[in-house]
């Protein structure tokens, strides 16, 4: 279980809301490296457990390891862990008053990671990456919902993150547009980052997925690689599960 | 009929021409927007402040902070004292209670109108806070951004921009508010009609024109905030 090359490790996680226990006993972990999709029915916890591993939600009890510190001790700087935790949003989360690029350079120039020029040059490059660079000075408000995804993306992997944490990227879009966002994600998965991604998309899951989570009822009630799960699934939520959507 | 004119001509004359008493009410005016301003400026940082004391306990998940219950506390007594008094009391306790001693009728002015703005302001600057998704401060943390700084660099400045209107209002409301520090003594547009009429015994003219000064005043703000406005949405969509 201790494996050398763990980024994340989760010890268990509980999380409640009021008297609603959302996450019960979740024990997990993610590897350098590896490409974790989270899928289940909503209100299943999946996303709470994403937003978990950055803090955005505090844990009730239990414990959260990245690269072997314990980020839910008290004397833990969160904004330093932040840095390197990228989060992609369902609805995109872009700042509207401000345009593209200073979206991209606020948070590097903010933290001090880069100065301007060096923030500007990363932005330049990002926005090649994803072809989007003839949109730097455009405000979001301007952009189609892909796109927005897509400076989403690029904003969260300015800051040079190790691991990228995704949550339903896609839901909120319209058909036609899901295709470019799986694609930015695709081409990040295959250079090599590191990431956990709550999603429908059970095409992306199967096709990316190292490792595919199915979250029920407050706890990952089965894993496996994506074959595992999508062509023998044991778990009878899971068959239930997957009947309903495939 | 012609003695109606003549009668309005002498009673013209006396009101501003008379002893150059025209140039009373460019100071008292001068005085009106000094206090304005000065007032405004107060009112602003004390809303700002206020505001983001009070939506930071609001949105405290979790943990309670102590210290920031007590602030919490304190900025809702403030708001509740000044909300629920009149301005004019406000005014009067400044000056004959709490600066009795001091000279600085301009100073007191300001000073008992910024604060009594202040609660006004943080209530409209609260609301735009509490207006913007909290999706903005999800995104702006989860870049590892400091919560003060996604508030002074994300919030706010759109908070602001939703709000603008009312905070308008707010200036105009001020601005003509200003003619209550006459209680205090100070010469103030409102302060210098009342004195000419007590040398002159006119009331017609002095009154009027004050009135149609306060107007046109309003009327060249409104217009300079609307531009304002205009020139902060275009910047969203282009």
């Amino acid at each position: 279980m201790n494996a050398d090359n763990e980024l994340i490790r989760i010890e268990h996680l509980q999380k409640r809301f009021g008297g609603n226990l959302v996450l019960k006993d979740v024990n997990e972990h993610i590897l350098e490296g590896e490409k974790v999709v989270i899928i289940g029915p909503s209100g299943s916890g999946k996303s709470t457990l994403l937003r978990c591993l950055n803090l955005l939600e505090t844990p009730t009890s239990g414990h959260i390891y990245f690269e072997g510190k314990d980020i839910t001790a008290k004397k833990t700087d969160i904004n330093a862990v932040r840095c390197q935790m990228g989060m992609v949003f369902q609805h995109f989360n872009l700042f509207p008053h401000i345009t593209v690029r200073e979206n991209i350079t606020l948070a590097p120039v903010e933290t001090h990671h880069m100065n301007k020029e060096e923030a500007n040059e990363e932005a330049s490059k990002l926005l090649t990456r994803v072809g989007l660079l003839d949109k730097a000075d455009a405000y979001p408000s301007s952009l189609s919902g892909g796109q927005q995804q897509r400076i989403a993306i690029v904003r969260a992997l300015a800051m040079h993150p190790r691991v990228m944490l995704f949550d339903e990227p896609t839901s909120a879009l319209d058909p036609e547009m899901v295709g470019e966002v799986l694609e930015v994600m695709k081409e990040l998965a295959d250079s090599g980052m590191t990431m956990a991604v709550v999603t429908h998309e059970m095409g992306f899951a199967r096709e990316v997925a190292d490792r595919v989570l199915f979250c029920a009822d407050g706890g990952i009630q089965e894993e496996g690689s994506a074959e595992e799960i999508f062509s023998h699934p044991k778990n009878p939520r899971l068959r239930d599960f997957l009947s309903k959507i495939i | 009929m012609q003695a109606f004119f003549s009668s309005l001509s002498s009673q013209f004359y006396i009101s501003f021409v008379d002893q150059n008493r025209w140039q009373s009410y460019i100071k008292g005016l001068g005085v009106s927007f000094l206090v304005t301003i000065g007032a405004l400026a107060i009112g602003i940082v004390i809303g700002i402040l206020v505001a983001i004391c009070r939506t930071a306990h609001d949105q405290k998940k979790g943990r309670i902070n102590p210290l920031l219950s007590v602030i919490n506390r304190i900025c809702i007594i403030y708001t509740t004292v000044i909300r629920g008094t009149p301005m004019m009391v406000q005014l009067l306790i400044n000056g004959f209670v709490v600066f009795v001693s001091s000279r600085n009728l301009i100073g007191i002015a300001i000073l008992t109108l910024g604060i009594n703005s202040g609660a006004y302001v943080s209530e409209i600057i609260r609301s735009g806070i509490m207006s913007i998704d909290p999706g903005q401060m999800e995104a702006g943390r989860s870049l590892g951004l400091p919560y003060r700084t996604v508030m002074s660099k994300i919030i706010i400045p759109q908070a602001i921009k939703n709000v603008f209107p009312a905070l308008g209002n707010e200036l105009i409301t001020l601005f003509k508010d200003t003619s209550l520090v006459t209680v205090i003594g100070l010469t103030d547009l409102t302060k210098a009609a009342m004195q000419i009429q007590a040398r002159t015994y006119q009331a017609f003219m002095p009154y009027l024109c004050i009135a149609g000064l306060y107007l046109v005043c309003v009327l060249i703000m409104t217009k300079i905030l609307g531009t304002v406005e205009g020139r902060m949405r275009k910047s969203e969509r282009r």
